[in-house]
C-alpha cells in the first residue's frame, strides 16, 4: 500500500467508520442511561428542581474552596487539560476545516502559534495527571487499567497532531494518516470508557442538581 | 448462587436507575470525593474514598445495563458480586459512612455519591450484611414503635414530669389539631427538657398541637439500615395518625435523619403526596418568630457556633431558618470555617452511632469537628440534632474539650419572655 492509499484510507473509510461507531455508540450510550428512567418525587417541592438542575450544570464547573485547598494538582491540571483540549481539537485551522467539511458550520482558527502552546499545555498537564494517577494513593488506588487505556488514547493525538505539524522524521503524509489514526481509535473506544463523561456528566449534574433543587438547596 | 445473594441482586438491580447509569457512566475516579469525607481526610485509608464504596454496585450496573458489561459477563470477564465481597463491603457502607453527603456536593461531574450509598445499602440488608446494632434497632422499631424500645409508658412518664413542672397538659390525641409533633427516643430518654422546651414554646404562641399516642416517634431504621418495606411501614404508622387526626402539619424534632426520612423520603417510600405538611421544628419556630409570635427578653452573651446537622441542611435545605433563631438570642454568633451546606459532619449520622463495631472510628474522625470548633473556639455550640448532639458531647469529653453542647430548641425556649399564663387555658 502506498503512502497516498494509506492517507485515503484513514482519512475516509476508516475515519467514516470510526465517527459511526462514536456517534452511534454515544446514542446507544444515552438510551442505555435513559431507558432505566426513574421514580418521581412525591415529596413536596421547596424549590425548582428543573432548575436547580441547570444551575447544578453550571455551578460544578466551579470547585469548592476546600476541593482546591486539598485536590489542589487534580484541580489545576484537570482546567488545564481540559481547556487545552478544547483549544487544540476546536480551534486550530485544519481542524476547522474537518468540523465545516462534517457540520457545515465555520469558526474562526486560533494562530498556530497559540495552538502549538495550548499542546504543549495539554501534553504537560496529561503528564502531570499521570503522574499524579501514579503516586497520589487515592488516585493510584482507584485506578483500574481502562483508566491508563483512556489515558493513552487521549494522549496519543496530541503526540501525533503535535510531531505531525512539526514534521519530524516520516513523510508528513504517514505522519498524519498515524494522527488521525489515533484520533480514530479515541473515538472508537469513546463510547465504552470513562470517555463518555464528556457527555454524561450533563446528565449527571442535572439530576444531582434537579433533587437538590426540588429540596430548595443549591448543589 | 444462594437464594439470599439472589435476592440481594435484585434489590441492587431495582434500585439501578438512570441516575445511577449517568452516575457511573461519568466516573473518571478523579478521587476529589475523597476529600470531602471525613472518614478519608482523618484517615487516610483510600477505601473510604466515596466512590470506590460503590464498587460492587457498580459492577452490577455495568454487567446488568451496559453493552459491553453485558458481553464481557457472558464471557466471564467482569467477576459476579459474592456473599464475601458484599461482606467485605459492609463496614464501607455502614461503619464508615454517615451519609452525610458531603461528596455529592463536591464530585466534579455532579455525581451524587450519597445517594447511590443510600441505595447500596438496601441490596447489602437484602444480603444480611448489615450491622446488628442498625438490624435490632429496627427489628426495634417494628415491633415496639421505637428504636430504642420506648413505649408509650415511657413516654406518658417524661410528659407527666413535663406537666408537673410546667403546670399544663401537653396534648395527646387532640382531633383536628393544627400540628402534631414527633420526637425522637433520644429526646424521649436522654433530651426529656426538648419536650419540656417545646411545649413552653407551643404554648407562648398559643399554637393547636399534639403528640398521638400512636405515632410519636420521629426517626425511622428502615432508611438507615437499608428496608424500604420496613421504612415505608414506619412512614405510615406517622402518616395514618396524622390523617386519623387530621392535623394540617407534623413537625419533626431535632433530628436531622428523621426529617430526612419523613420529609424528602417518606411520600416517596408511600409512593404517594401526603395530605398534610412536614416542617422540621426549626422552620416552625422560624415561621411563629416572623409572625411575632415568639419574642425573647434576653440574649446569650456567649460566644455561640452552630453545627448543622448534615440531614438537615446539605441534604435536607433546613440552613436558615436556625440561623434566624440564633439571631434573635445571640450577641455573639460565629460561624464555623466549613458551614451550611459545607459543614463537616459529627460522625455519628446515617446509623453510624447505632452501630457499635463502628464507635472507635467515630470517636477518631471527630478530629475534623474538633479541628473546625479549635478555628473559631466557641463558649458552647448549638445544634438541632440530638444524634449530633449526643456524639459532639461524646467526642469532646474524648478529646478532653470543654465546651458545652446546645439544643438550639431548648436554648431558645430558656430566652423566651415570660407572660403570664392564661388560667383559663390551665387544663
Amino acid at each position: 500500500m502506498s503512502e497516498a492509499d494509506l492517507f485515503m484510507l484513514v482519512r475516509g473509510p476508516l475515519f467514516h467508520a470510526a465517527l459511526a461507531i462514536f456517534i452511534f455508540g454515544n446514542i446507544i450510550k444515552f438510551f442505555e442511561i435513559l431507558m432505566l428512567g426513574h421514580k418521581p418525587d412525591y415529596a413536596e417541592a421547596r424549590g425548582s428542581a428543573v432548575q436547580g438542575g441547570i444551575r447544578t450544570i453550571f455551578s460544578r464547573f466551579i470547585p469548592d474552596a476546600g476541593i482546591w485547598q486539598r485536590a489542589t494538582i487534580t484541580v489545576i491540571a484537570g482546567y488545564m487539560f481540559h481547556l487545552g483540549l478544547f483549544t487544540v481539537i476546536f480551534l486550530f485551522a485544519p481542524h476547522v476545516l474537518i468540523f465545516q467539511d462534517l457540520l457545515g458550520l465555520k469558526w474562526k482558527a486560533l494562530p498556530t502559534q497559540i495552538i502549538d502552546a495550548a499542546t504543549l499545555l495539554t501534553m504537560l498537564a496529561l503528564l502531570i495527571l499521570l503522574m499524579h494517577r501514579l503516586r497520589d494513593p487515592v488516585r493510584c488506588f482507584l485506578s483500574r487499567p481502562c483508566d491508563y487505556l483512556v489515558w493513552s488514547a487521549t494522549m496519543l493525538p496530541l503526540i501525533t497532531g503535535y510531531l505531525a505539524f512539526h514534521r519530524f522524521g516520516i513523510a508528513p503524509q504517514t505522519l498524519i494518516a498515524v494522527h488521525i489514526f489515533s484520533v480514530e481509535f479515541l473515538l472508537i473506544i469513546f463510547p465504552f470508557t470513562s470517555l463518555t463523561h464528556a457527555f454524561t456528566l450533563f446528565l449527571a449534574r442535572y439530576y444531582t442538581g434537579f433533587t437538590a433543587g426540588h429540596r430548595g438547596i443549591n448543589a | 448462587m444462594t437464594a439470599l445473594l439472589e435476592r440481594s441482586l435484585t434489590v441492587f438491580k431495582e434500585h439501578v436507575d438512570a441516575t445511577v447509569a449517568a452516575f457511573f457512566s461519568s466516573c473518571v475516579r478523579c478521587g476529589i470525593c475523597a476529600h470531602s469525607c471525613l472518614f478519608y481526610t482523618e484517615t487516610k485509608a483510600v477505601e473510604y474514598t466515596p466512590i470506590y464504596r460503590l464498587e460492587p454496585m457498580r459492577r452490577i450496573w455495568f454487567q446488568e445495563y451496559t453493552v459491553l458489561g453485558r458481553i464481557l459477563k457472558t464471557l466471564k470477564l467482569s467477576p459476579p458480586i459474592s456473599h464475601e465481597e458484599l461482606s467485605e463491603w459492609e463496614p464501607l457502607i455502614y461503619d464508615s459512612c454517615t451519609l452525610c453527603g458531603r461528596c455529592s456536593m463536591v464530585c466534579p461531574v455532579g455525581n451524587d455519591i450519597v445517594t447511590m450509598i443510600r441505595k447500596m445499602r438496601e441490596g447489602m440488608a437484602a444480603a444480611g450484611h448489615a450491622p446488628k446494632g442498625l438490624v435490632d434497632a429496627t427489628h426495634r422499631a417494628v415491633k415496639t414503635g421505637s428504636p430504642m424500645g420506648v413505649r408509650l409508658q415511657a413516654l406518658q412518664h417524661q410528659l407527666e414530669h413535663v406537666e408537673q413542672e410546667l403546670g399544663f397538659k401537653i396534648p395527646v390525641d387532640v382531633q383536628g389539631a393544627e400540628y402534631m409533633l414527633l420526637m425522637s427516643s433520644m429526646e424521649i430518654m436522654n433530651f426529656p427538657e426538648f419536650i419540656r422546651a417545646v411545649a413552653r414554646l407551643f404554648k407562648y404562641a398559643d399554637l393547636s398541637w399534639t403528640i398521638a399516642s400512636n405515632a410519636f416517634e420521629a426517626t425511622n431504621s428502615g432508611v438507615q439500615v437499608g428496608v424500604s418495606d420496613i421504612a415505608a411501614e414506619l412512614v405510615e404508622r406517622v402518616v395514618n395518625a396524622a390523617e386519623a387526626l387530621k392535623v394540617k402539619t407534623v413537625i419533626g424534632p431535632e433530628c436531622g435523619h428523621a426529617y430526612m426520612a419523613l420529609r424528602w423520603e417518606g411520600p416517596n417510600l408511600i409512593g404517594r403526596p401526603y395530605r398534610f405538611k412536614v416542617l422540621h421544628i426549626t422552620e416552625l419556630l422560624d415561621q411563629l418568630r416572623e409572625a411575632r409570635k415568639l419574642r425573647t427578653h434576653s440574649r446569650d452573651v456567649r460566644s455561640l457556633t452552630y453545627h448543622d446537622p448534615c440531614q438537615l441542611s446539605r441534604r435536607g435545605g433546613v440552613t436558615k431558618p436556625p440561623r434566624r433563631l440564633l439571631n434573635m438570642i445571640c450577641n455573639d454568633f460565629v460561624e464555623l470555617p466549613d458551614n451550611g451546606v459545607m459543614n463537616w459532619c459529627c460522625g455519628a449520622g446515617g446509623g453510624v452511632s447505632t452501630n457499635e463495631r463502628a464507635d472507635q472510628l467515630r470517636l477518631q474522625v471527630f478530629t475534623r469537628k474538633k479541628q473546625q470548633l479549635e478555628a473559631i473556639k466557641p463558649d458552647a455550640v448549638i445544634t438541632s440534632c440530638s444524634t449530633c448532639r449526643m456524639a459532639l458531647e461524646e467526642a469532646l469529653d474524648e478529646y478532653d474539650m470543654e465546651m458545652p453542647v446546645l439544643s438550639l430548641v431548648e436554648t431558645l425556649a430558656e430566652h423566651l419572655l415570660e407572660k403570664k399564663p392564661n388560667h383559663s387555658e390551665i387544663n
